[in-house]
């Protein structure tokens, strides 16, 4: 196998043996990089320079016996919404193309400690919102499954570059399914972690109450390891959650016996795709088969969660980008007369559509007069969806759902109508609004040879139970050793 | 018909916290432009606000100390509007649930003690500060403001003239400045000050319809709008037109308002709460820390020391207005227990006037005195023992002042000891009735006002240091022989 096929416990392991060295490794993978890259446009800077030389350092540390830091040599990818200091990060959009970020995230400061070797910044719809990747304001990412579809969204370079072997893992942000849509659309596994779990210091902001940074990994055992590094409390985000990280890779291995599955009857609703819905329920059968045990379940707001989510993020999104302005730094439009018209124009010109049109509604339910009606009334009705999942475990301890109704989609399929495109998230998004973890991980293929994603939601910082579940049915399937036709 | 005016201030007091609300840097003013900046308060790409707790103490502080009731969980919300020297293009500040509601400010307008309610303290950032230069064609902004904690007070309606404003505006001004929350300087812009005002037919229970006025940095701006606001809302009620509801511009060139632009404040705020900050918990037992961290307040520490050290309430008032002056008498007071109306005198009139003078008093605190409250005290005691008089005393204290000695070593050095002893009085005394025997004579005569001459040229041959009462009491004896 070629290194960068290599999981992060695989390249671990040959690391520690020096049967392979960092330098190889990343060497390996910027090789295929530089090969396949310009079929899928997974990265918009890559960093072969520092990552070599990170690549070296962790082969000093290597090399000097002590035991190596947890990600010493791995490669990873930091989607553009996670600034890396010195290094471009534009966020998927024109307004900031050519922003140099100088200051570390958390999770990229975090992964630095551990060891990782930053192999650069991969693709993403402009500012995080989108479900398909073509928002990106550079060029839509490509399925490496299907290169004619779309990877997913809005974290789709994170998710190609892991299931294209261009990166041994990356971090993606999760808003309201932009990790988990990916990697069901991509055949890889990602976890969205309950809201405050993990850092949003240094995160380009899209919709604050929702985003969430989480692992984009080959296998479940590579997620573990991830969040074990970036997981925990950050004194410099005042939502990040104050209290003691488990070992999310110490419990792997404990099966799901007697663990209570809920499925929730609005989750399989008319209209899926069946070959979906099938991979789905044999993989729920599976891990009954394991011993779990299988209990139905209602989430009744459900159908209420698209339009809330909406509300809500676009309402964030308004006053979060109201920080590009042309001002003191990103795009800036020329020859302008006045201040009004500078704003304007820097911002008519350097955000895309799907940008302006959720500013816009965004800062339409805000508006006085509309607030009580849109802003207040859908914080209620998240608060009911928070409600049904919490009623829900207290009779199960995880729900199983598919990730999304369709596998990958063609690009250009959805554009003209972003109802439908809004849709593609029908099943994630109640997670975010519930602030709960979310785990996507491959449950099968469809006939055009497309993955499916089956969807384990967790009890608040129940990171570990998903994981556990994950773990049992992936090690008794093989989808994870298919590789894309590339 | 005669009018009423009715008018609510609304205070904004920069906090006096060594750095932002929100991020590390450094709040000290005078700095080269944007050298107190971080990517926190640059408001970059991916940066998260952390609450400074001493802000919120300080926030207490003025909370308590100006009887509010404070919000269990009060929550920040983003003000949304765009402007160059507000970073993120919003600033976090607090809207529907403010931290601390329904207190009053005890304020004496006319003679007269009032109560002017407060509505809401809260807390928010302040913006940067935007410099247009015509010359150069642009605009400057300096961000290092961005982020200095402001408090906002906002008053009812509940002031009825423009002196009555001032006076509301002094108190709550002194409040601050004693609990060590703000400076108060205007000038600088440490603190703030807008006014609504609106008119009404005396008697009338109902509100006008009221203007807000803008840009109003000395106490003088702050009374002078107010009068010119209702002499104008006034004219404008009596040529039978009404008034607009709108934000005015004071003019103090002009000495007159005019309405802004209504670009300049046409704003739909888009309130919400900000998701960035948790709502903010101030349990019972933060409030009793800062409460028991208070200092004893201007009101009650004025009633004591008139009950105490039996001062007239002038006295107690002017001592009480600074606190550093009220530590300053009660120090000096230490070291001569006994004259507490002597050492208020002293206080007030040779330190105070050169304290004042010398404008030592334009920071916050006095961190220069003519000289240290003990030696102050000592020099006192030394006019009620005797060993000096009140007129020598004047010159010790002088010497004291620009010598840095102690009141005894000028006194020794000097050799201005009172002289007491009634031989040297006898012959001093006796030296000058000889040498003026027709006044002698006048004054047993009956022109007993010469006696003051008399006790004059004993003191010009002591040079000044002859007790004068004993002085008074040896020349009529003298004279009466």
């Amino acid at each position: 196998m070629s290194h960068h096929a290599l999981t992060i416990h695989q390249a671990r392991q040959k690391l520690r043996t020096r049967e392979v060295s960092a330098v190889e490794l990343a060497q390996s993978v910027l090789a295929r990089v530089r090969q396949t890259d310009e079929r899928l446009h997974s990265y918009l800077t890559v960093c072969a320079e520092e990552a070599l030389a990170q690549a070296e350092a962790a082969d000093r540390m290597l090399a000097n016996g002590a035991t190596p830091p947890p990600l010493c040599g791995i490669p990873v990818a930091l989607k553009d919404v996670i600034l890396a200091q010195g290094v471009r990060s534009t966020a998927g959009s024109k307004i900031l193309e050519q922003f140099i970020a100088p200051y570390d995230a958390t999770v990229t400061q975090r992964l630095k400690e551990a060891g990782a070797v930053i192999i650069g910044k991969v693709n993403c719809d402009e500012f995080a919102m989108g479900s398909s990747n073509e928002n990106s304001a550079f060029t839509p990412c490509r399925n490496p499954w299907d290169t004619d579809r779309v990877p997913g969204g809005s974290s789709g370079g994170s998710a190609v570059s892991v299931a294209a072997d261009l990166a041994c893992a990356a971090l993606g942000t999760d808003t309201g399914g932009s990790i988990r849509l990916p990697a069901a659309f991509c055949g890889i596994v990602g976890l969205k972690p309950t809201y405050g779990r993990v850092s949003r210091f240094g995160v380009v902001a899209y919709a604050s109450s929702l985003d969430q940074v989480g692992p984009c990994t080959k296998d479940v055992r590579d997620c573990a390891i991830l969040l074990d590094v970036i997981a925990g409390h950050d004194p410099r985000d005042s939502t990040s959650v104050n209290r003691p990280t488990p070992s999310y890779t110490a419990h792997l291995e404990r099966g799901v016996s007697g663990l209570r599955i809920g499925i929730p009857q609005e989750y399989f609703i008319e209209g899926m795709q069946p070959e979906v819905e099938t991979a789905v329920r044999e993989a729920i059968a599976h891990l009954q088969s394991l011993g779990a045990e299988v209990v139905p379940i209602s989430l009744p707001h459900t159908e209420y969660a698209v339009a809330t989510y909406y509300i809500i993020a676009m309402a964030e999104a308004s006053s979060n980008l109201a920080r590009y302005d042309g001002v003191r730094y990103g795009y800036r439009a020329s020859e302008v007369e006045d201040l009004g018209a500078l704003y304007q124009t820097t911002r008519a010109q350097g955000f895309g559509s799907e940008v302006k049109r959720r500013i816009a509604l965004g800062t339409y339910v805000l508006s006085a007069g509309y607030y009580d009606a849109y802003y207040l009334k859908a914080q209620k009705v998240r608060t009911l969806i928070r409600q049904d999942f919490l009623n829900a475990f207290e009779a199960c301890d995880t729900i199983a759902t598919p990730v999304a109704p369709t596998t990958a989609f063609r690009l250009g399929e959805k554009l003209a109508d972003p109802l439908t495109m809004y849709l593609s998230d029908i099943f994630t998004i109640a997670v975010n609004l519930a602030g709960l973890p979310g785990l996507s991980v491959p449950c099968g293929f469809d006939q055009h040879g497309l993955p499916i994603g089956l969807q384990l939601i967790g009890p608040p910082f129940e990171e570990e139970v998903l994981l556990r579940a994950g773990y049992a049915y992936e090690q008794d399937h093989d989808w994870r050793t298919r590789k894309p036709p590339l | 018909m005669t009018y009423e005016s009715v008018i609510g201030l609304e205070v904004h007091a920069q906090l006096l916290t060594e750095s932002k609300i929100f991020c590390g840097c450094s709040t000290r003013f005078g700095a080269a432009p944007n050298q107190h900046t971080c990517p926190v308060c640059l408001g970059l790409p991916g940066v998260l606000p952390v609450l400074n707790k001493k802000v919120v103490d300080f926030a207490l502080r003025a909370a308590l100390a100006t009887h509010c009731t404070i919000t269990t969980t009060s929550r920040w919300a983003r003000k949304n509007y765009f402007y160059p020297d507000l970073p993120k293009g919003y600033q976090i500040s607090m809207y529907e649930l403010p931290l601390a509601e329904h207190g009053y400010v005890e304020v004496t307008a006319e003679e007269q003690a009032k109560k002017v309610r407060l509505t809401r303290i809260h807390m928010e950032e302040d913006a940067g500060k935007s410099i247009h230069d015509a010359e150069a064609g642009a605009s400057l902004v300096d961000l290092n403001r961005t982020g200095v904690p402001l408090l906002e007070i906002v008053s009812e309606p509940d002031i009825r003239s423009a002196a009555e404003a001032g006076s509301y505006l002094r108190s709550l001004r002194a409040l601050l400045q004693y609990i060590e929350v703000c400076d108060g300087n205007m000038e600088e812009g440490s603190l703030r000050c807008d006014a609504n005002v609106s008119i009404r037919p005396r008697g009338s229970t109902e509100f006008g319809t009221r203007t807000e006025t803008k840009n109003l940095n000395s106490f003088r701006a702050v009374e002078k709008a107010i009068e010119h606001e209702i002499q104008r809302q006034t004219e404008v009620v009596e040529a039978g037109g009404r008034v607009v509801q709108e934000t005015r511009l004071w003019d103090a060139d002009r000495e007159v308002t005019r309405p802004m632009r209504s670009k300049e404040f046409a704003h739909d705020y888009r309130y919400f709460p900000d998701p960035d900050l948790l709502p903010l918990v101030v349990d019972q037992a933060w409030v009793e820390h800062v409460r028991t961290d208070l200092p004893e307040l201007p009101a009650a520490r004025r009633a004591r020391f008139v009950h105490d050290y039996d001062l007239p309430a002038y006295d107690a008032e002017v001592l009480t207005a600074r606190k550093d002056v009220a530590d300053y008498f009660e120090a000096s007071l230490r070291a001569c227990p006994a004259a507490p109306k002597v050492v208020s005198n002293w206080v007030m009139d040779s330190v105070l006037r050169f304290v004042k003078e010398e404008k030592l008093d334009a920071a916050l605190k006095i961190e220069t005195w003519p000289c240290p409250p003990e030696r102050l005290g000592a020099l006192i005691g030394l006019i009620q023992n005797g060993t000096i008089s009140t007129t020598i005393a004047k010159t010790v204290y002088e010497d004291m002042r620009r010598t840095g000695h102690s009141p005894e070593e000028i006194i020794e050095s000097k050799g201005l000891r009172q002289v007491s002893d009634t031989d040297t009085l006898q012959a001093a005394i006796a030296e000058v009735l000889t040498a003026n025997p027709d006044k002698v004579e006048a004054y047993r005569g009956g022109k007993e006002k010469l006696l003051g001459f008399f006790v004059g040229q004993v003191m010009r041959a002591t040079q000044g240091k002859a007790n004068p009462q004993m002085v008074n009491t040896l020349l009529r004896q003298k004279l009466s022989q």
